[in-house]
């Protein structure tokens, strides 16, 4: 109960801190829609496009609003030596990691919601099963979230955190099937798209926003599950390894 | 009786750099017990073992009698830490920032209100309760970071260089604190390089030069080969090279040191003819600007035992704060 009080007041001070200031949340307003229209843009603003756009928005979306906010924050905090006083305390280290990281995956969760709300205005959602997509959303802020995580333990200057994230992710924009089907990627860079966490959360988003799908839901869950529990469980170990010297 | 603190053979590489050689000591309920080293003698590094934020090599470390070597999480509520860098957040306010270690530790909304509320008092700074800590004074971080150290009342509390840094009045508001947390019963242990504040406030001190321990005991027995000593500091227009040797050629009772550019020190065990000492340096044409008797000191002691001057370790640590 005592860990449940310190769980809490952590996961709080950070949405407090972090993820309500103003240029966080106008950043996790006006980049779907920066997203979106350059679609539209693109495609001449046929809101027919807006249902085969909507699950790469959503995952561009979770994806750079997770990544971004963890990787920096929990960077700066070692820098700053704050994570060493909640490091300091009877906390156990993987319930510390839970409290920093969830701030964040709401975070994603909300910035996924913004360009699915907007696209209700467009296009009727009614068909979309939200008992897929919830969970897929959950997911995908969860495994983007601990590859925040994974990036800030493996760091130790903020901007190393930024480069790296961004090593990761646009890649990872380009592999995962949003802009290209893996189908048409050159053959050398396909292997690279199956070890990329996005590739298995848009191929859900994908089955159940367009019912075009390259794996099938429990596979992608699988897949997705594992990734999650692997980057938190190397994150945990770069922690006791660097920051427990 | 058992001890609240106890480390044995502690010892510390950092890959096949040597920072902590084979320590042992163990501290009782209700003393203050002080680290006293030069920089980069060991002193925070062992600091980082027993609370949680180094791994120990070899050695062990027992909390009332119980082996924590191997899971100090399971020690840290009962310790309070304070580090040699005031580590609490920015952008929270005074308040917030004791509320958020209160509930770091278990402590119910209500408790650590009131605890917050308490401690902001005693440590004078109720009236920045609501100011954002970036905005503190250096002393008022340094005494709002010992206030989060205590607010869930540990039975022991880790220092590191508790008054480096700051100024002269805040540090003295400081050593008053800790004297009356020590009052009420809080075991404290603290590192510190100014050898006055470790005489001044410790029960206990151990002496630490690079990563060995080489000197323990209370101050009172540490002052005891000492404390017949004659010293004399004198303050002079120059100093000549071989000035030293030339004084206690002449004297040979005596043991002359040079501490600073324009100081030395001269000690003996028998009384000390001033008169004698100023004429001679008067032969030699160095002026006599300043001539102080002296109480042997804890300085003294650890000179003698570790060869180190305490000018040259307040040097270092201000050399090295410039840089950092």
């Amino acid at each position: 109960m005592n860990k449940l009080i310190a769980f809490f007041v952590i996961f709080l001070k950070d949405i407090k801190t972090y993820y309500l200031k103003p240029p966080n949340i106008s950043w996790g307003i006006i980049f779907p829609f920066a997203w979106a229209g350059m679609f539209f843009i693109r495609t001449g603003g046929n809101t027919l496009d807006v249902l085969s756009i909507l699950p790469g928005i959503m995952a561009i979306s979770i994806l750079f609003g997770t990544t971004s906010m963890l990787s920096v924050t929990i960077t700066f905090e070692k820098k700053n030596k704050t994570f060493d006083r909640v490091l300091l305390s009877p906390v156990p280290l993987t319930l510390i990691m839970f409290a920093k990281t969830s701030g964040a995956i709401l975070f994603g969760m909300a910035n996924a919601f913004v360009p699915f709300v907007a696209a209700g205005f467009f296009v009727s959602l009614s068909q979309i099963q939200l008992h897929i997509l919830i969970p897929a959303i959950i997911l995908i802020s969860i495994a983007s979230t601990f590859m925040g995580l994974f990036i800030a333990t493996s760091v130790s200057e903020v901007f190393e955190a930024q480069t790296f994230s961004n090593f990761f992710r646009f890649p990872m924009i380009f592999l995962c099937g949003l802009f290209f089907p893996i189908s048409k990627l050159p053959l050398i860079l396909k292997p690279l798209s199956y070890i990329l966490p996005l590739t298995y959360g848009v191929d859900i988003m994908r089955g159940v926003i367009n019912n075009q799908m390259v794996l099938t839901y429990t596979i992608d869950f699988t897949i997705l599950f594992l990734f999650c529990a692997g980057l938190f469980v190397v994150s945990l170990y770069n922690v006791k390894k660097k920051w427990v010297l | 009786m058992v001890s609240i603190l106890e480390v044995q053979d502690l010892t510390k590489y950092y890959g096949t750099q040597l920072a902590v050689d084979r320590t042992s000591f163990s501290i009782e309920s209700g003393e203050i017990f002080g680290f006293l080293g030069p920089n980069g003698a060991g002193k925070t590094t062992t600091i980082n073992m027993l609370t949680g934020l180094a791994r120990p090599t070899t050695g062990k470390i027992y909390y009332f009698g119980q082996d924590y070597t191997q899971n100090i999480k399971k020690a840290q509520h009962l310790m309070g830490i304070v580090p040699d860098e005031s580590n609490l957040y920015p952008e929270l306010s005074g308040f917030e920032n004791l509320c958020f270690c209160g509930a770091l530790y278990g402590l119910k909304k209500k408790e650590r209100e009131s605890r917050a509320k308490d401690l902001l008092e005693v440590f004078g700074l109720s009236d920045a309760m609501d100011k954002k800590f970036s905005a503190y004074s250096r002393g008022m971080k340094r005494r709002l970071t010992i206030a989060a150290g205590i607010i869930h009342k540990p039975p022991i509390l880790f220092l590191d260089e508790p008054t480096t840094g700051i100024d002269v009045a805040s540090a003295r508001h400081i050593r008053r604190l800790l004297l009356e947390m020590n009052k009420n019963g809080t075991t404290i242990f603290l590192t510190t390089h100014y050898i006055e504040e470790a005489e001044r406030l410790c029960h206990r001190v151990a002496f630490i030069v690079e990563g060995r321990i080489i000197k323990i005991d209370h101050i009172d027995n540490l002052l005891h080969p000492v404390k017949d000593r004659n010293i004399l500091l004198l303050t002079l227009s120059k100093i000549e090279d071989g000035i030293e040797t030339r004084l206690s050629a002449i004297l040979p009772e005596i043991r002359c040191v040079r501490t600073s550019d324009n100081e030395i020190k001269i000690e003996s065990i028998r009384p000390l003819r001033v008169a004698q000492i100023i004429r001679i340096l008067e032969e030699n044409n160095i002026e006599v600007i300043e001539a102080r008797r002296m109480t042997p000191s804890l300085e003294d002691v650890f000179v003698d035992v570790t060869g180190i001057e305490a000018e040259t370790m307040k040097k270092e640590k201000e050399k090295k704060e410039g840089q950092g």
